[in-house]
């Protein structure tokens, strides 16, 4: 079982208490319906879905109930680092230096 | 298969040499939703609010626990309810929140005894030693959320939703008469 690290809780925790959200810093326009149809087809439904490092959303949802984000290496599964929603995306090079 | 829980009847669920599971007689719950500057409702509480998540904090019969970021649940006697909710609303100019009664919403199952803690594992994916004396959190047991309130070495208390409150019953008295066999069998 993975262990996920919730930035609320400031514990280590199994990923049963938590749930998967999709990709994340996803931003709605402030104005929808200034957008064109293209604009709005990539925001509702285009995702990168990379192999590798990938920005993502999870929700402590058995445990604080609070949304938050994590860079996670899809074909790993492995955590680099998770941090709190609204806060901005840290670096991936900052993480990728041990393994380099 | 699971047991029909009554919230008005409280039962003993089960009882071995293990560990001793019993079903709470009613209690009162306000689920308490509120950010920024708490000392308004620390003053109408008459104690100070926990912002560490998993702590708790008691004064007399009322104790408040921290479950997440901008939420408590307050326990209290039933018939301290009113009393607590109308001292909230007193503080709401000072902080706007939100207080909802939730008492009718779950039951507590006592778990008290021996191997109350291995009885834990055998549902909760946490690890149980993480859980110190007097913390409280909002995790799995099985497929239900709970919120599970660890009192003593021994002792826990396990508040459950009413329709997953069967099922996490069942659960909980068959694992006290298998850890009650293993005693057994280890002499
Ligand atoms: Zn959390």
């Amino acid at each position: 079982m993975l262990l996920i690290h919730c930035p609320y809780c400031e514990e280590t925790l199994p990923e049963a208490e938590f749930a998967y959200a999709g990709q994340a810093h996803v931003i709605r326009p402030e104005n929808p319906s200034g957008e064109t149809d293209e604009q709005w087809e990539e925001f509702l439904f285009i995702r990168e879905n990379p192999k590798g490092p990938h920005y993502e959303r999870w929700r402590h949802i058995h445990g604080c109930g609070r949304f938050f984000n994590a860079l996670r290496d899809t074909v790993s599964d492995r955590f680099y680092t998770t941090y709190k929603a609204g806060e901005p995306r840290p670096d991936l090079s900052d993480f990728l230096g041990d393994d380099a | 298969m699971s047991i029909s829980i009554s919230p008005l009847n409280p039962t003993v669920i089960g009882d071995t040499a293990a560990v001793r599971v019993a079903q709470m007689a009613p209690v009162g719950r306000l689920s308490l939703r509120a950010r920024g500057d708490l000392a308004a409702l620390n003053g109408a509480l008459g104690l100070t609010l926990p912002t560490k998540i998993g702590t708790r904090a008691t004064a007399g019969d009322l104790s408040a626990a921290c479950l997440g970021p901008d939420e408590w649940v307050l326990t209290m006697p039933e018939g301290d309810v009113a009393g607590v909710e109308a001292a909230l609303a007193g503080a709401y100019d000072a902080l706007p929140h939100s207080v909802t009664n939730i008492s009718a919403r779950e039951v507590t199952f006592e778990i008290t005894g021996p191997m109350a803690e291995t009885l834990m594992t055998i549902g909760c994916p946490r690890d149980m030693a993480s859980m110190g004396e007097g913390a409280v959190r909002r995790t799995l047991f099985d497929t239900a959320t709970v919120v599970l309130w660890r009192d003593g070495a021994d002792a826990f208390r396990m508040d459950v939703w009413n329709s997953f409150a069967g099922f996490v019953a069942q659960t909980l008295e068959t694992g006290c008469r298998e850890l009650a066999a293993d005693m057994a069998r280890a002499g």
